[in-house]
């Protein structure tokens, strides 16, 4: 029988630990396949959050580290100066980096650390039940904030692309949506770009990937998709704000 | 090797280069602000790290981070900036990484002052951050002293795979006095460390090698397993409870009517003042826990003589080191306290007084 897909070597054999219709999943496969391709295996290490990909240094194959809630840019920072031969990567959820961990993503983006961070935004807590994340769009409704978020109290969803795009040192910064098979073909092509530069030692790349949280939204996983079409990609809108490659190509 | 005239803050900088330290995070504080600013000139010229993290939260991450990755890491900070960095040392701790903390500490609590001050004990000696853990903590009572408890920090962090914290004050930080350096390591040596932690920590796959996956983690949801993590650090910590324990006796001896017991730069004071009454012919024994823990309960029982009337406790804070005596001490003798706080630092004469009430 003819192989046609296959789990990567990148990913171990231990089943994800996601909740049915979730896009962690997707977003970890997108990222194992382009480590696997670019022949990074014995090279790459990884950085895992609090939150719902806490476990993520279960399902790469290779060393991992689980990092304090925010801080794995931090973590990862200390991996690749302590051994510049390894290529790094943080994985984060919209807490661990846009809320809890503001200033570690702020700084590692800053200083241009020659890492990868692949950040997904769900609009919402997951892995504690459905509390309000910095991304929460407004008027949702979420266990923290049971009669819509209210800008007026709490302030607007935060752009994290648009925001590290003020910086001048970061590399790369690309938000991409896993919403659709076609969209999760461009991020597919995104990431492996990005794996590419981190191979190359280019600088700090980011990646957000707009995903869904069927459970904690209390919407079916297709429908889901449907909702974040409408509701995510208005306000957190997909696009290339950064490529200093595709630059230093051109000039 | 000559002695050369130097800042505590620079000195333990220095010698932790020579140790091998080859990567530092840290963030500035008042009054240790000269051993980062040290690092920041020494790491570059060695081909090392240095690098100012954007807080003492990030600086202890980033520690994690390389300690994780096997090498020799340092970070230090003052008292409320370690306060930052407890819970990266708690994760620090719960990984089983090696990994130096230095607190250079000052007056507290909140931000407190920028003065002397020995009031962290409780934090580095009895927790400081969450969870069931142990740091070694050792407590230097001279720049020379401070200088050699680098190497001797990453020694025992290496050896016991545990964060190991230097706990001195702004007067050692601040205070010059001749030091001694050991040699440089070299590359090679530095190079052989490393071999210790590659059966665990992040590295690239050798060539030819089986592939690993290693896992830098704190984490375990399941209880049973969780149990027997902490169960297999306290196994840990018993072996350092029996091996680690130093202290130094001054003046011991079967006549002392008194016998104090004091850290750091405290027991520099009370050493001065025993030395006074000496002339005087009063005779006062001094035990000086070298390392607060594992603490050296067995060295104080022992240094209790047949005519000591009492142990007399002195210490830069409001007693943090007292409940230890009196553990060690046990009821064989009236356990007193004198401290000073705020930052200031108490004078030998008044130390004298103190015990000359005692006789």
């Amino acid at each position: 029988m003819e192989v046609i897909a296959k789990r990567p070597e990148t990913l171990t054999k231990t089943p994800f630990t996601y909740c049915p219709g979730c896009l962690h999943g997707v977003a970890h496969r997108l990222i194992a396949e382009a480590i696997e391709e670019a022949g990074l295996i014995n090279q790459m290490a990884g950085v895992a959050p609090v939150g719902c990909s806490v476990f993520a240094y279960k399902f790469f194959n290779f060393d991992m580290a689980q990092a304090a809630h925010g801080r794995a840019p931090a973590v990862a920072t200390g991996m690749k100066r302590a051994r510049p031969d390894m290529h790094v990567f943080t994985y984060q959820g919209d807490g661990d980096l846009a809320a809890i961990g503001t200033a570690e993503i702020v700084h590692a983006a800053n200083r241009g650390e020659k890492m990868s961070v692949f950040f997904v935004n769900n609009a919402i807590y997951g892995m504690t039940g459905g509390q309000m994340a910095p991304t929460t769009l407004p008027n949702m409704k979420t266990t923290t904030s049971p009669y819509g978020r209210n800008v007026d109290d709490i302030g607007y969803p935060i752009r994290v692309c648009e925001l590290l795009d003020t910086l001048v040192a970061p590399y790369y910064i690309e938000r991409v949506s896993l919403l659709s098979p076609a969209d999760i073909i461009k991020a597919k092509k995104s990431v492996s770009k990005v794996i590419q530069y981190n191979k190359e030692n280019r600088g700090f790349t980011f990646i957000e990937f707009v995903s869904t949280c069927p459970t904690n939204w209390g919407i079916d996983p297709v429908k889901s998709r449907d909702w974040a079409k409408e509701n995510m990609l208005p306000f957190f809108k997909p696009g290339l704000f950064r490529d200093k490659g595709a630059e230093e190509v051109k000039s | 090797m000559e002695k050369i005239l130097m800042k505590g803050n620079e000195a333990v900088a220095e010698a932790a280069m020579r140790a091998g330290c080859r990567l530092y995070f840290a963030y500035p504080i008042t009054p240790q602000s000269e051993l980062i600013e040290y690092m920041a000139k020494v790491m570059p010229k060695v081909g090392g790290t240095f690098l100012q993290a954007e807080s003492e939260v990030a600086a202890i991450n980033m520690v994690y981070g390389a300690a994780g990755s096997g090498k020799r890491v340092m970070t230090s900070s003052s008292s409320p900036g370690i306060s930052l960095k407890q819970e990266g040392i708690s994760y620090i701790a719960g990984a089983e990484l090696p990994a130096v903390i230095v607190n250079v500490q000052r007056g507290g609590p909140g931000l407190g002052d920028i003065q002397p001050s020995q009031a962290d004990y409780f934090q580095a000696t009895k927790g400081g951050g969450h969870g069931d853990y142990r740091l070694i903590v050792l407590a230097p009572s001279s720049v020379q002293e401070f200088a050699d408890m680098a190497s001797e920090a990453f020694d025992l962090a290496d050896k016991y795979r545990n964060p190991v914290l230097i706990l001195a004050d702004g007067m050692l930080g601040q205070m010059m006095e001749p030091v001694e350096f050991k040699p440089i390591m070299t590359q090679e040596e530095i190079d052989e460390l490393g071999k210790q932690h590659t059966s665990w920590c992040i590295c690239p796959n050798a060539d030819g090698d089986a592939k690993h996956h290693h896992e830098i983690n704190s984490l375990e949801l399941d209880p049973s397993v969780l149990e027997k993590h902490v169960l297999q650090m306290y196994e840990k910590y018993a072996v350092i409870e029996k091996n680690e324990q130093r202290s130094e006796i001054f003046n011991v001896s079967d006549d002392n009517e008194v016998l104090c017991v004091a850290f750091g730069t405290a027991s520099r004071i009370v050493k001065s003042a025993i030395n006074e009454l000496k002339k005087e012919g009063k005779s006062v024994g001094l035990v000086r826990p070298i390392r607060v823990w594992p603490y050296p309960y067995a060295a104080v029982a022992a240094a209790i003589g047949p005519k000591v009337k009492q142990v007399y406790v002195f210490e830069l804070n409001t007693g943090q080191m007292l409940d230890d005596v009196k553990i060690a001490v046990c009821g064989k003798a009236p356990v007193n306290f004198w401290g000073k706080v705020g930052g200031i630092v108490f004078t030998p004469a008044e130390i004298q007084a103190k015990l000359e009430a005692c006789f």
